[in-house]
């Protein structure tokens, strides 16, 4: 063997020695972000976990079917969720009723058939812009605007209508989001066999965002589910022991919108108002409420997840 | 979702047509109440119990006495809570809008100064000393500046938001002018937080409704106040309220009626009435002091007669007696 090969052989060795070490520094490197990543993904979760635990474990005793069926009142024991978490659903369903239709029409007006142009650019900024509003902006606009301007008053509608507009930025672009998803060849297909704008739009765009939009709708309602500044600043009530009228009635034409103009307090006012009352029993009754609050933004949030996984799996391309 | 959205749509159209063409509100018979959140429970145990009893619908908001102010002198609610007599701001507010009001005192509240339940070194504060320590500008830090027999301790004072009734009522009472006060405290609309503060504070200083004191009274020690150094110490207590020994510190609350809607309807004359019937037992109940019973009576002829008008002409007076109250007004 000369010197040559042998001087090659030992640079080799060497390199395998250094390259080696460079694996196990970039290998511990990888444990190390790992680390760093789940001890952040933790400290998140469990902050979550110790507030959810101690919210339940403060409000435990009142998790009886009587506190979802009474009405406030002055004693902690007989006091419930009634008014309030009816009040939650008209309200949240007056809002997805503006917010969807038109955050969605909004999001494929701007990705479809807007001109690009700075026109369509000022409203794109406007609109990220909005998502990121604090909510209380959104009242104030509200007392305005519907409250006197429109004449709308304290209702429920003029509630919705508020939450609708607190929904409108994220469901415009969660829409766009998820047309934006769509590839360029599913669109170029369908206009090759000679459908129009809308077909394209209707049968394919809409269809294929689905489940993007959905993420949107439901992450932005369990926003507004849980705010609590806008709609006391539209004048909540907080103490109210009927509920509104029922949107269905025995007699022709069947159908009441009257509830619409009712009066109406929340789940987050009823909560807020509990909290600040000296008698501790209340404390107890604000925990419970407060546990509800977060169980049902969890399983909006989770159905969201569902519908999207259920929702993709149907979409082969 | 493509059908969904469809028909949300569909919904919506619907929805916008029906509610721009027809109804009213319903003609049930509704009470609007709204104002101080400091009174709140009194008219939220006499809502409880009125509906009961009749068939009306009662709602209560706690906008706070002023935001309570505004929409009652917009003629938005029949009846306004009050934890404060009405200002002169508002007495022309409501007059530019042709809104009278009958002013009802309802109840007492004791404001009561808290400490520590550690803090064993104060017996009694006199008024000056608690306007030597809450006066603006005051350089009071260290319970030894009050007074040389006090421990070097540090003084944190909490104290309610100066949206505040009961922070009115203190200052004039304490300072002898509405609304001053020294800032570097730290305050807080909701009482919990206060209590939360001082429990946590063994210098700790905070003053709010007997209520919150009632309520917390294992962590807290509540000071008896003498009005003039040298009177005699007066422990706050709803006995010492009534008989009018408690001096500065209690206060009366109010409830402000419509004077149309109590001359013209029947449900706001029959709650009012079932209010000040009620009020013994059920302002006891949520923790604050009745009037005498005598007081009650003067204040229900005071209603019968649909007399307009407020006793304080737009000031806040410390100190005043119901009947004395009730006699300017007639």
């Amino acid at each position: 063997m000369t010197t040559e090969t042998l001087k090659t052989k030992a640079s080799v060795l060497e390199n395998l020695v250094a390259v080696r070490a460079m694996i196990r520094r970039h290998k511990r490197n990888d444990v190390i972000f790992a680390a760093i990543g789940l001890i952040a993904l933790m400290l998140g979760l469990l902050t979550l976990l110790t507030l959810f635990l101690d919210l339940v474990m403060d409000g435990y005793p009142r998790f009886t079917l009587e506190f979802f069926s009474n009405f406030p009142s002055r004693r902690a024991a007989n006091a419930g969720l009634l008014s309030a978490w009816v009040g939650s659903l008209l309200v949240m369903t007056v809002t997805f009723l503006t917010a969807v239709p038109m955050g969605v029409a909004a999001g494929l007006y701007l990705e479809e058939y807007a001109p690009k142009n700075w026109f369509s650019d000022l409203i794109e900024i406007n609109v990220s812009n909005l998502a990121g509003v604090p909510s209380i902006i959104y009242g104030l606009l509200a007392l305005g605007l519907f409250v006197y301007g429109l004449g709308l008053g304290e209702s429920i509608l003029t509630a919705g209508l508020t939450l609708g507009l607190l929904t409108l930025p994220v469901v415009i672009v969660s829409t766009r989001e998820a047309i934006r998803g769509i590839p360029v060849a599913i669109r170029e297909a369908a206009y090759a066999v000679g459908a129009t704008k809308w077909q394209v739009v209707k049968d394919h765009v809409v269809k294929y965002s689905q489940g993007g939009i959905l993420t949107g709708v439901i992450i932005g309602m369990s926003r507004a589910i849980g705010e609590t500044a806008p709609i006391i600043t539209i004048g909540a009530l907080t103490f109210i022991a009927f509920l509104p009228p029922t949107p269905i009635t025995e007699v022709a034409p069947f159908i009441n919108f009257e509830w619409l103009s009712s009066g109406f307090t929340v789940l987050p006012i009823q909560m807020f108002n509990w909290l600040s009352r000296p008698d501790h029993a209340f404390h107890t009754n604000a925990a419970a409420t407060g546990a509800i609050i977060i169980v049902v933004t969890l399983l909006m949030n989770g159905t969201a997840i569902y519908l999207r996984y259920q929702i993709r799996k149907n979409i082969k391309w | 979702m493509n059908t969904m959205l469809k028909k949300s749509m569909r919904i919506a159209a619907l929805l916008a047509v029906t509610f721009s063409t027809s109804h009213v509100l319903a003609a049930d018979k509704i009470i609007k109440i709204d104002g101080s959140s400091t009174v709140y429970p009194i008219t939220e145990a006499m809502a409880e119990e009125f509906q009961k009893a009749q068939k009306v619908k009662v709602t209560v908001g706690e906008s706070g006495t002023g935001g309570g102010f505004k929409k009652f002198c917009r003629g938005e609610t029949d009846i306004s809570d009050a934890s404060r007599p009405i200002t002169q701001k508002e007495m022309d507010m409501c007059k530019e809008a042709g809104i009278q009001y009958i002013e009802l005192p309802i109840a007492y509240d004791a404001l009561t100064v808290v400490v520590n339940s550690k803090n064993d070194w104060v017996k009694s504060l006199s008024v000056e000393e608690l306007n030597m320590i809450w006066k603006p500008g005051s350089s009071v830090k260290n319970w030894k500046q009050v007074n040389a027999a006090y421990p070097d301790k540090a003084m944190g004072l909490y104290g309610p938001g100066t949206a505040s009734g009961t922070f009115d009522y203190f200052t004039e009472a304490v300072n002898g002018k509405s609304k001053s006060s020294r800032t570097d405290y730290t305050p807080s609309e909701d009482d919990n937080v206060l209590v939360q503060g001082v429990s946590g504070n063994v210098g700790g200083m905070a003053y709010f409704g007997y209520a919150y004191y009632e309520e917390n009274k294992d962590k807290l020690r509540a000071i008896p106040i003498s009005a003039k150094s040298g009177a005699p110490a007066i422990m706050p207590s709803p006995e010492a309220v009534k008989d009018g020994t408690y001096q500065p510190l209690s206060r009366p609350l109010f409830i402000y009626v419509n004077a149309t809607a109590a001359a013209f309807k029947p449900e706001v004359k029959a709650f009012v009435n079932f209010y000040l019937e009620n009020a013994p037992k059920l302002v006891a109940e949520v923790k604050y002091v009745p009037l005498p019973s005598t007081d009650y009576a003067a204040v229900k002829e005071h209603f019968k007669a649909l007399k307009p008008g407020t006793g304080f002409g737009g000031k806040n007076e410390v100190g005043i007696k119901i009947k004395d109250l009730i006699s300017r007004i007639k």
